[in-house]
């Protein structure tokens, strides 16, 4: 991550350089705090509401029982995660929100599920093998309804708004199994080393 | 008939939790208002990985390199009959999710959503996710400073999201 955010600062700034580019990058670079504030902002009530309600589900007990119900199927992509831990309630409820086109409402039971991942974590700086696969599973993206792209397609005056949910559907599936084929060979030889 | 029961989906959810909470005698009010105050101490720890991403991204986005490096892209693309339109929102799917939602749009515009690439687009857009994003904010919060091989295995992933939606598209359409 160093090397690949250092790679974009610099030869964004040597290329404009050359082309003379300069003004806009000092734009850029003074608006860069106001963009991360807004994006910061826009995300506190969601999570803020969230975190909330997900409380009342953890310490009335609902969360647990629905670890232990999902925590077989799930521990086949999670097997450093001991039986009926918490995560995987968190991960399962991140998963369906995901499922459902609720990208609001995915990331704060991403972020608890994080959370919860680090508390089973040995190396608190260094990600765990079983974080590395929950990455993976959302950012292949893995979804049954885009609503976004549906809703801009309505916009746009789409004959039929939804035909591309099957293509959607089969090419994420194909980006999901990439990405745990890869991870899972990415930890075998992370575990040899 | 998907898109009813998303709508229903978080309605219910949150009916379903507060009736769980007060059946097992559970403060629920209490209870909410305390959860929500641990959003504070997540969102203090996010603000500084966002400044960090967006401070490499906007630059690299607006530098113009992009543009240049596409150019050469040309030719190939021609050769494999790939829409040279669809390529920058290849490229910047994984890296920025506002600025391949504006190149959607802009296909939508020009081509239409039910042209070739009003759809190739839609499904490269609707299968893959911002991979940065997700890697810097789920990392950033809970203070992962080595991320081992994440940005690998989440890049791979997009390739062949991306890839996959061109060969489906081919087959559907």
């Amino acid at each position: 991550m160093n090397k690949i955010w250092a790679f974009f600062i610099v030869s964004s700034i040597l290329f404009s350089l050359f082309t003379g580019n300069l003004d806009t990058m000092n734009k850029h670079i003074l608006e860069t705090g106001k963009v991360a504030f807004e994006m910061t902002v826009k995300i506190i009530p969601v999570m803020a509401l969230w975190l909330g309600i997900m409380k009342i589900a953890s310490l009335s007990g609902l969360l647990s029982k629905m670890a232990r119900r999902l925590s077989r199927p799930l521990r086949i992509l999670f097997p450093d995660i001991p039986k009926n831990h918490e995560s995987f309630s968190y991960i399962s409820s991140n998963m369906i929100a995901n499922l459902f086109g609720l990208g609001n409402a995915a990331t704060p039971f991403g972020l608890k599920a994080m959370e919860s991942l680090q508390s089973l974590n040995s190396k608190k700086d260094t990600a765990s093998r079983s974080m590395i696969t929950f990455l993976v599973l959302n950012t292949s993206g893995l979804t049954l309804i885009p609503t976004t792209i549906i809703s801009l397609r309505m916009m746009y005056g789409s004959k039929n708004p939804t035909e591309i949910v099957i293509g959607c559907i089969l090419a994420t599936l194909c980006a999901t199994f990439a990405g745990l084929l890869m991870d899972r060979i990415l930890a075998r030889r992370c575990s040899h080393d | 008939m998907i898109s009813t029961i998303s709508n229903m989906l978080i309605p219910c959810l949150v009916c379903g939790i507060i009736l769980y909470g007060v059946k097992h005698k559970v403060d629920v009010y209490d209870v909410f208002i305390e959860g929500a105050k641990e959003s504070f101490p997540m969102i203090k720890s996010m603000f500084p990985t966002f400044l960090g991403m967006i401070f490499g991204v906007n630059l690299f986005l607006n530098s113009g390199i992009l543009e240049f490096l596409l150019e050469f892209l040309n030719p190939i693309l021609e050769f494999l009959k790939i829409p040279f339109d669809v390529v920058p929102m290849a490229v910047l799917r994984p890296i920025s999710g506002s600025s391949t939602l504006a190149i959607l749009n802009h296909i939508f515009e020009v081509s239409g959503p039910d042209s070739f690439i009003g759809r190739l687009a839609s499904i490269i857009q609707g299968s893959t996710d911002t991979t940065f994003y997700i890697i810097t904010l789920y990392f950033g919060c809970v203070g992962i400073k080595r991320i081992k091989y994440a940005l690998w295995a989440g890049l791979f992933a997009d390739l062949i999201g991306i890839l996959a939606s061109i060969v489906i598209v081919q087959l559907i359409f």
